[in-house]
């Protein structure tokens, strides 16, 4: 026993060195993409070269790049990834702390809404396995799957907002507002649950115990329900690392569509107006992010199944 | 013994004769895996379908430029905004298709334009139907590029790291799992920010994370296959390591590749379009059908067919390859059907 419990200790630990090395490695290669770029934050004319040099001073630009990079690391520990260009004088942080809380909304409305639609969808495809709601379930999942987000939500925001004005096509000031939004997103979601409970939900009610429950009595609802859901559901973290990856992609696409005040939206709009700072904050914030989720997923897998252990590795599918 | 051959009488016994025989060989023709696949493939009506539609979209691509006398990149402001208006299916109200825009003025009348634009023309006067073929040649070029160096450098990576095995793998993989969790389209935005859009920038960009998938897969197929004793008795014959690994391992391996490499290409056509829909797409006058797509939202709410036809070709390509993959994969390994 306490062997196993050292052998898990022993791969926590090592799942915990893999992500702080990889972080370090896009941190790494954001500073070298800063260094790179062209530009600098002081480029107005007006100002003497006097005066860069004081800012430059101020903001530590003319250390030597090793001294830079070491403080920009520190940094970044802390929470502090600089000032952006665009917005004067605000922290990047900011920025994000405020823009994150309606992505976040918008994400998790996303989440739940098309787990349960997608989980609903699987499970009456499995349980009327090669019928046409069987083959139906799957036409849409696939069309999910290979509908891109930002054409879904063109054509939504086309059709129900500006045809049959029923919803609201911009901004967020209401839950109203927040609903083609949440089908836009949670598309890919559905699709992905659903294929997935299909084929769990498949391979479970074909094992032995689901006869024995039949044979004992149990109402259909409950052998579904307590048997075969629960089973089914144990390999579910194996999606989670491309559903976070398929949201996060979304929100940026879906937020800028619907002009929705997201981080996804200021992601984009920095893009666009070379706001190196802030798109260097939010791509590392969006990275520790993901790489959460993954040692989340490997951590939860190895507990839920011990072979992975030996194997060294979770299996994840990635998009 | 004896009462056996007292049972077994001579006229127990029938002589089976020629046609037996020929009955015989054809009823169980020699199957190879390929033919088993294909049986299986076009019993598949999903993947069938998504097989033609590849083709239809490739001809397309390829000849759809060249379908009539519009270049993809001329402009001309007096014939801009064009709905579509198609030869025959304009008389066919509800479709749409008779160069009637959506406030119901027949904007080839109002412009004195006497040809037909199929899929009507954009802000600049350019003919649609030729841009978004254009286009989708552009993507497609991509895709395939992207999924094909995935391919080489995937197959290399994973086959070496599982054939030779200790040392070399163990610090192969590690620089792998260092790989996987980084997020494939940061890298991809970033890498774009420093190279600037260009089709082969965005192809290196995608195939710099997106090999890894592909390694994974080959390894994990390597070292299944490599302990098995046609390996064994390959080697005993005295194949070298490259006869091994081309002649045996990778060949056993294709149907996993093939499946992956289908995978590839419906992503990779995703991230160039996600790509000029965040401002880091082909620059003109080059375009993809992420860019034209891109245009399309500029008067989605005036023009709607901009944004329509270049949707519809790009969620098409996307399904057929999906669909075909998912085929593929079912006929090539019915056990892991999804």
């Amino acid at each position: 026993m306490k062997k196993v419990v050292t052998s898990v200790k022993k791969y926590i630990g090592s799942r915990i060195m893999y992500m702080l090395f990889t972080f370090l490695l896009i941190a790494t290669f954001t500073f070298f993409l800063m260094q790179t770029l062209p530009g600098s934050p002081f480029n107005d004319e007006r100002m003497t070269t006097e005066q860069k040099e004081i800012m430059y001073e101020r903001y530590g630009l003319n250390e030597p790049m090793s001294v830079q990079y070491f403080k920009y690391l520190r940094n970044i520990v802390k929470g502090d990834f600089g000032v952006s260009f665009q917005f004067d004088g605000r922290s990047v942080s900011n920025i994000i702390g405020e823009r994150i809380g309606v992505s976040a909304i918008l994400g998790a409305q996303s989440l739940i809404v098309g787990t349960i639609i997608g989980l609903f969808l699987g499970i009456v495809a499995a349980l009327r396995h090669n019928t046409l709601i069987d083959y139906g379930a799957m036409v849409i999942a696939v069309l999910g799957l290979s509908i891109p987000s930002f054409v879904l939500a063109g054509l939504l925001q086309y059709w129900i907002g500006v045809r049959l004005q029923w919803l609201p096509v911009a901004f967020w000031e209401g839950f109203e507002y927040s609903i083609l939004p949440t089908i836009a997103l949670s598309a890919f979601v559905v699709a992905t649950m659903a294929r997935f409970m299909r084929t769990e939900m498949l391979e479970v009610l074909g094992h032995e115990f689901i006869t024995t429950a039949r044979a004992k009595g149990i109402s259909d609802f409950a052998v579904i329900w307590k048997h075969g859901l629960r089973n089914s559901m144990i390999p579910i973290v194996t999606i989670l690392g491309p559903l976070t990856v398929g949201l996060m992609t979304g929100t940026l696409v879906v937020e800028k569509i619907f002009s929705v005040p997201g981080l996804g939206d200021q992601f984009v709009k920095s893009i666009l107006t070379n706001d190196y700072p802030v798109i260097m904050g939010v791509t590392l914030f969006y990275s520790f992010l993901f790489i959460l989720v993954i040692l989340i997923v490997d951590l939860l897998y190895s507990v839920i199944d011990p072979r992975i252990r030996l194997a060294g590795g979770g299996q994840r599918e990635g998009k | 013994m004896k009462v056996n051959e007292f049972e077994l009488s001579d006229d127990l016994f029938e002589e089976a004769g020629n046609e037996f025989k020929v009955e015989h060989s054809d009823s169980s023709p020699s199957s190879t895996f390929w033919k088993d696949s294909w049986t299986r493939l076009r019993k598949n009506n999903g993947s069938i379908m998504g097989l033609i539609l590849i083709i239809t979209i490739i001809t397309l691509a390829i000849f759809g430029p060249m379908m009539n006398s519009h270049g993809f990149d001329d402009q001309d402001l007096t014939r801009a905004n064009l709905p579509p208006k198609i030869p025959v299916l304009e008389h066919v109200s509800f479709l749409g298709m008779n160069g009637v825009d959506i406030r119901g003025t027949d904007q080839y009348d109002a412009k004195g334009v006497s040809e037909y634009y199929w899929f009507g023309t954009d802000d600049l006067g350019r003919d649609l139907w030729t841009r978004i073929w254009q286009g989708t040649r552009i993507s497609l070029y991509i895709a395939f590029l992207a999924a094909a160096l995935d391919l080489v450098i995937g197959v290399a990576y994973g086959s070496i790291s599982a054939y030779y095995g200790g040392r070399i793998d163990n610090i192969m993989q590690r620089i792998i799992e260092v790989l996987m969790g980084v997020p494939n389209l940061i890298v991809v935005i970033l890498l774009i920010l420093v190279l600037k859009p260009g089709i082969l920038s965005i192809t290196l960009a995608m195939v710099i994370t997106g090999w890894v998938n592909m390694a994974r897969i080959v390894r994990g197929q390597v070292l299944k296959l490599k302990g098995q004793e046609f390996i064994l008795a390959s080697r005993t014959l005295g194949a070298k390591d490259k006869r091994l690994i081309w002649g045996h391992l990778i060949p056993n391996s294709l149907g996993p590749i093939i499946i992956t490499t289908m995978f590839t290409i419906p992503t990779a056509i995703f991230t160039e379009a996600f790509l000029s829909f965040i401002g880091l797409g082909l620059q003109p006058p080059i375009a993809s059908l992420g860019t034209i797509v891109n245009d399309g939202f500029k008067m989605l709410k005036i023009y709607p067919h901009m944004l329509l036809f270049s949707s519809i070709i790009i969620s098409l390509t996307m399904i057929s390859f999906n669909l075909l993959g998912d085929g593929l994969r079912d006929s090539f390994d019915p056990k892991m059907k999804k």
